[in-house]
């Protein structure tokens, strides 16, 4: 059952009954209604293959709705063509699981991409001293800035990714399973790297999308649980501990186990 | 022992099995329709966008210089040798009859008409359009693409337009090229070796090889430009699967880009042809 929260709150995205199939007969998103707040950290649950990535790509616009209502940032995404909603993308930054680098561009050139598609009036000093400064914010150390992806490390991926991602100051920062595969030291690096990047930048709405619960209860104000294409809960970590629901109650058991 | 079949039973099994087969081969028939479809959707929206804002004219001189300035010397080399073996060739069967002198326009025809175009597209779909399907797919599963998306920058207008408009603008330079190294290749044999007259050799290439028979093989040249680049393009674009993926969509990109040069030069001769008879124009009586 899926709760409102939190309330009162300003809302960055709301999903209204959304659906989705592929085939006209099996729906991956059975009718999702979520509400996300604005400011705050909320972290998308699920077990594999339960529609979290492709509920991201609805968020994203990369994917168009059966039936249903996506708004995000008080714009309906549905309403949009591709130029508008090129546009629009503008507003989000997003890591990707294995940070999607240009494997033929250095980590600079990485970062100075989105600028210079973007902020193409901006003076060329201008664009450089802004992207090194996002990578200095994501930790990566200026001897690697002229480095390509295949000489970085994953975790300096990700910090250049996320350079990346913020490059145009977002209104929105998605992270999509931000800490798959990595080992336990470089999954506290990335999940501290994901607080201290929202606490950073105040008013931008970061979504996290991970099936790890641990993750999700260290980062996250807020967490939605989903299950079978539908919102199984929503609320802080505290109604995720506190909730009787046999799914999250056993999938809760295992985040803490492994925690 | 098994009991007989009656009549009516045996026309039902026939009956069905003819269904079976016309629903397979409409399917097929279906499949084919789809995916032409989608191809020229994805073609048609590729092409307008290179002229949409902004405009990536970087983006089309480094793949203009991939493909052109990159292929030159394989081009050269095969040209060269074309042109060298189909003059032997011509030379051998046109020395039974005593009509040496007609080796060089021959082979001009045939270099400039032909080979030029189609050797030009086979060798620079297999080098230029193989890297294309391999980098763009490399791109797909590695989430790049989606990372452009993301970012607002239409994919398609960023990295397969310019392919697409490069491969069109290079691919006649580069059999211009061919043709020109082909028949010095046919010079050097008939002239050099062969001890054929040379006044002769260029007398009658000049008087039966004209100037729309070199223009017809550019504009084949494009076209085979075209036709490669988006199947290549949209081979990679379309890539699932991972590393396998990328192997699969650069060979059936390369594959299916040689198949249709050899196929459409045939209906492109025939309807260049139809254009002259139609247009009255003049082919030097070819």
């Amino acid at each position: 059952m899926a709760m409102e929260y939190p309330l009162g709150a300003e809302k960055a995205i709301e999903i209204r009954d959304l659906k989705k199939s592929f085939d006209a007969k099996d729906y991956v998103l059975n009718g999702i209604d979520l509400a996300i707040p604005k400011g705050k950290i909320t972290v998308i649950i699920g077990f594999s293959g339960t529609g979290k990535s492709v509920l991201l790509k609805h968020i994203l616009g990369l994917l168009k709705p059966t039936s249903g209502e996506i708004r995000v940032l008080g714009r309906n995404l549905s309403e949009m063509d591709v130029a508008e909603l090129t546009e629009f993308r503008q507003h989000y930054g997003m890591l990707f699981q294995y940070a999607a680098l240009f494997d033929d561009m250095s980590a600079l050139e990485n970062v100075l991409f989105p600028l210079r598609e973007h902020r193409r009036s901006m003076p060329k000093a201008e664009m450089r001293r802004i992207a090194m400064e996002r990578l200095k914010q994501s930790g990566l150390d200026e001897k690697h800035y002229h480095k390509l992806p295949s000489e970085l490390s994953g975790g300096m991926r990700k910090r250049v990714g996320l350079a990346r991602a913020l490059a145009l100051d977002p209104d929105l920062m998605i992270y999509d399973e931000p800490t798959t595969g990595l080992d336990p030291v470089l999954t506290e690096m990335v999940d501290n790297l994901i607080v201290s990047t929202h606490n950073l930048r105040q008013g931008t709405t970061s979504i996290v999308v991970s099936h790890d619960l641990y993750a999700a209860f260290r980062i996250g104000d807020y967490i939605a649980m989903l299950n079978a294409g539908k919102v199984l809960l929503t609320g802080t970590p505290q109604d995720f501990l506190n909730s009787d629901i046999e799914l999250v109650k056993k999938f809760v058991s295992k985040g803490v186990h492994k925690a | 022992m098994e009991k007989a079949l009656s009549y009516s039973q045996i026309r039902d099994k026939v009956n069905r099995a003819i269904d079976g087969a016309a629903l397979f081969i409409w399917k097929q028939i279906e499949a084919v329709i789809l995916a032409t479809g989608e191809v020229m959707t994805f073609a048609t929206f590729s092409v307008r966008a290179f002229f949409s804002r902004p405009l990536r004219l970087d983006e089309l001189v480094t793949h203009m210089e991939f493909i052109g300035n990159k292929s030159i010397f394989i081009i050269a080399l095969t040209g060269f040798f074309t042109g060298a073996a189909l003059s032997y060739q011509i030379y051998l069967g046109f020395k039974l009859v005593n009509a040496t002198s007609l080796v060089g326009p021959t082979v001009g025809l045939g270099i400039t008409r032909e080979l030029g175009p189609v050797l030009t597209g086979l060798i620079v779909a297999a080098r230029a359009g193989g890297a294309m399907a391999a980098r763009l797919g490399t791109m797909r599963v590695s989430e790049q693409i989606d990372a452009l998306e993301v970012m607002g920058v239409e994919p398609r207008q960023y990295l397969v337009s310019p392919r697409i408009v490069a491969s069109v603008l290079t691919m006649p330079l580069l059999t211009g090229i061919f043709d020109f190294v082909a028949m010095a290749g046919s010079w050097l044999l008939c002239i050099q070796v062969l001890e054929m007259d040379e006044a002769a050799f260029f007398d009658r290439t000049q008087l039966w090889l004209q100037p729309s028979h070199i223009n017809e093989g550019l504009f084949k040249a494009a076209v085979f430009g075209l036709f490669f680049s988006i199947v290549c393009t949209h081979r990679g674009f379309t890539t699932t699967g991972g590393a396998a993926g990328v192997g699969n969509s650069t060979n059936r990109g390369v594959v299916l880009s040689m198949v249709l040069i050899i196929v459409s030069d045939f209906f492109l001769t025939s309807m260049i042809n139809f254009f002259y008879a139609v247009t009255g124009m003049n082919t030097g009586g070819m």
